[in-house]
């Protein structure tokens, strides 16, 4: 099976990294040879997968050791659960510093010392909520992430940041030859989030790949610092997980998203009770205009 | 007299401007103008400080380049850090003949580079500690150094690194100031605005500590002044400062040729500020008179028309006793004056010159050609703006040309059909001139020669321009194998 090479983005606090991790085991489980590449200065991609509270950075151990041509593979590389590769590209304190750089440094260093030429089935990358600058599109340049997942939930912040990166991919489609692969719901248990989440993805032109419920072991297995998968393999929630993987493993569904307006998103919003119609009248009104207003 | 005439001149604008697609000929065109000494304000005829075209060669440096190649580079005895990669530095590293005296190293450090080296690392997770642990090493290494200024390159602007922070703390640590210059390459169109910057940290970060660091007790006199704008190429503020000198004025500063800290810092005692490169020092000027309440007056020491002038102008600020000095001044050098022209204008009478500098020399070496009998039929600013225009368009003869921010292309076709007898510009067009067959100098770093200013560089300058224009070796141009051989000639006379 040749390499496929994902991507996940999504708002900022959604459950990347955790919905990563866990769909990450889910694939190993099947038998699948995944490596995980966190694009997130906080690298806190492969903590599940490690056990261990963030991993070394490449850009931490490029500094330390002087610069990145110092290092090899092995140095940067941890392997956790299943044989699950993890790396992280890490960067700076919030801050200081440019993290886009890191990213692109630390991926460009993969690149040079083979990491993508072992036996592997999936690389996923877990790229920091905000695609701030263009180093944090650097996973989904040519050559590298192909399918994108959007992690997102029936709140209208995360489905607004959700339309604004399939924006994003339409950019890198046309150059290359990057797809949205689908929408990963992880509810917030909102009303008719799973409708909602659909009909984003319709109007996306894409699909919601996978509805995963709110499930508290998700929380219990994180304070482990483990995936559902791997603490609790009997759960139900493991079992989504699971579903999640061996759809992504049977996803043809690859397309040029069709972003949509900001109207036809808060039609969408309205639609489904999420806002409610604007009041025009009140735009620009302070309280005591308003008071004013009532008395007369 | 320029040969050609006003209508002529039009069309040759307009048939350069032809080969430009329809937009690069509409922004172009607003930058190429027919001189009308009759114009009052140039911006009726000319557009400048704009964002330069892609794709047509402009000679424009960098706000870098212009804080610290220009005006803080020579400053001798402060270490100047070129923050960020290396190579900003390593190529501005003592190339514009800034000349000093001191022992380099020691208590000077001109011609050498501090580079904080940027690597991925420091782009990565900010350069502020490399750059405190630089000051730091500086200071260890180099303890005579007065002070201490960071010249921002690119990235550190990318970035975000808090610079300012990283100058206040080292400040206080070493007792010297640190002065943060915000001149990131990518601000502005050219250096243009790189000398606006270091001019507005000179007020912010050296005259805010008030004179801190002038150890000796400063005891003014009436006859203050201060050289601003001269960063002595060849030693040019040498031979100004001592005119003034004879005249009887004392010169507390030399901004910032052969320059050092605390001549800065006394700067806003003096009586009055000489401005000579207006462009790129007039906004310190500006604020000394707001500030302090220092007149200030612009003056030109290229050439005896324009000396005599301005030591008079200079002179005019002063009691009758500077007075009769500037006129002492005038007369003494007279007749070395008179022995150049005697020497000189008899071989370059006539001749016509075309330039293309910075943002003082378009206009202010155009008297010096015209003492000796030259013209200049061709001028135009790399960098200027419209106030240099406007001082330009008097100094110019109607129906010559002005160009700003010339092109490679414009520049190359002016001087095919204009055919003057010698082009004065840079390095970077020096060559292509000279391949072309044209006698060229340098009017930047004056071709490795200087001083240009005062008495004593006129007569430099005109022993510089003769031996290029009347150089036989442009007599030599022709290969000899292209040339009809003399047998040939005579037989063709005889027939």
């Amino acid at each position: 099976m040749a390499l496929r090479q994902c991507a996940i983005y999504g708002k900022g606090g959604i459950g990347k990294s955790t919905t990563t991790q866990n769909l990450v085991a889910g694939l190993a489980e099947l038998g699948k040879k995944v490596m995980i590449v966190g694009c997130d200065p906080k690298a806190d991609s492969t903590r599940l997968i490690l056990h261990a509270k963030a991993q070394n950075s490449i850009m931490q151990m490029a500094a330390d050791a002087g610069s990145v041509e110092d290092l090899e593979l092995e140095d940067v590389m941890k392997v956790g659960y299943r044989d699950i590769k993890c790396v992280e590209s890490g960067g700076p304190e919030p801050g200081v510093g440019c993290a886009g750089r890191g990213v692109i440094t630390a991926i460009n260093f993969l690149e040079e010392e083979g990491a993508y030429e072992e036996d592997l089935d999936f690389v996923f990358y877990d790229v920091l909520g905000d695609v701030v600058c263009g180093g944090f599109a650097m996973p989904i340049r040519e050559n590298k992430a192909q399918e994108i997942y959007i992690v997102c939930s029936g709140e209208m912040m995360a489905m607004y940041a959700a339309n604004n990166i399939a924006k994003g991919i339409v950019k890198y489609a046309n150059s290359g030859g990057v797809r949205l692969a689908g929408l990963i719901c992880n509810s917030r248990n909102t009303a008719r989030e799973d409708e909602l989440i659909m009909e984003l993805a319709r109007q996306l032109g894409t699909t919601m790949i996978h509805f995963v419920p709110r499930d508290n072991v998700v929380q219990r297995a994180e304070i482990r610092r483990m995936t559902v998968i791997e603490y609790e393999p009997t759960a139900k929630q493991a079992q989504e997980y699971r579903d999640l993987a061996s759809k992504i493993i049977n996803n043809k569904n690859f397309v040029i998203p069709t972003p949509i307006t900001m109207d036809e998103l808060e039609e969408l919003l309205m639609a489904f009770g999420v806002m409610e119609e604007e009041d025009e009248s009140i735009v620009g009104k302070t309280a005591a205009e308003e008071a004013i207003a009532v008395a007369a | 007299m320029s040969n050609l005439t006003k209508e002529q001149a039009e069309a040759l604008i307009a048939e350069v401007l032809e080969v430009y697609p329809e937009k690069a000929k509409k922004d172009r065109e607003k930058h190429l103008a027919v001189n009308d000494q009759s114009i009052e304000q140039s911006k009726k005829c000319i557009t400048s400080n704009r964002k330069s075209l892609p794709g047509v060669m402009t000679i424009r440096g960098c706000a870098y380049a212009g804080s610290k190649g220009v005006v803080w580079g020579p400053i001798k005895d402060m270490i100047h850090i070129s923050h960020g990669p290396v190579g900003c530095g390593q190529y501005s590293r003592a190339g514009r003949r800034n000349y000093y005296v001191g022992v380099t190293g020691v208590n000077t450090y001109g011609t050498m580079n501090f580079t904080s080296d940027f690597q991925e690392k420091d782009i990565v997770f900010g350069g502020d500690k490399k750059l405190a642990k630089l000051i730091g090493e500086i200071e260890g290494l180099f303890p005579l150094h007065k002070g201490i200024s960071v010249q921002s390159e690119c990235p550190i602007g990318l970035i975000g690194d808090d610079i300012e922070a990283v100058s206040k703390k080292a400040a206080v640590e070493i007792d010297k100031p640190v002065v943060p210059v915000r001149c990131e390459g990518f601000r502005g169109v050219s250096q243009s605005l790189g000398h606006h910057i270091a001019n507005d940290a000179i007020r912010d970060w050296v005259f805010g500590r008030d004179g801190k660091d002038v150890k000796q007790e400063f005891v003014p006199s009436p006859y203050d002044v201060s050289i601003i704008g001269d960063y002595n190429i060849g030693g040019d503020a040498w031979s100004s400062r001592i005119l003034l000198e004879e005249m009887g004025l004392r010169v507390v500063a030399q901004w910032s040729g052969d320059g050092t800290l605390s001549e800065i810092e006394l700067t806003p005692k003096v009586k009055l500020n000489l401005i000579h490169c207006y462009r790129s020092m007039n906004y310190i000027a500006r604020h000394m008179e707001e500030k302090y309440n220092i007149p200030w007056i612009e003056y030109n020491f290229f050439g005896p028309t324009k000396i005599a002038e301005s030591l008079r102008a200079i002179a005019a600020h002063f009691d009758d006793k500077i007075k009769a000095g500037a006129e002492a001044v005038i007369a003494k050098y007279q007749p070395m004056v008179d022995a150049i022209k005697a020497k000189y204008n008899p071989r370059l009478e006539g001749k016509r010159v075309m330039l293309y500098v910075g943002g003082l020399r378009p206009r202010h070496v155009i008297g010096s050609y015209e003492d000796l009998g030259m013209e200049v039929v061709g001028t135009g600013y790399e960098f200027g703006h419209n106030d240099d225009y406007d001082r330009t368009i008097k100094e110019m003869g109607n129906a010559t040309l002005l160009y700003d921010d010339v092109t490679g292309f414009e520049f190359e076709e002016f001087v095919k059909r204009v055919q003057p007898d010698l082009v004065g510009s840079g390095i970077k067009e020096k060559y292509i001139f000279q391949k072309m067959g044209v006698p060229f100098r340098q009017m930047h770093s004056w071709d490795y020669s200087g001083p240009y200013h005062g008495y004593d560089g006129f007569a430099i300058f005109a022993r510089d321009m003769d031996m290029t224009i009347n150089n036989p070796c442009w007599k030599k141009l022709q290969a000899p194998w292209l040339k009809k051989p003399e047998a040939e000639v005579e037989m063709a006379k005889a027939a």
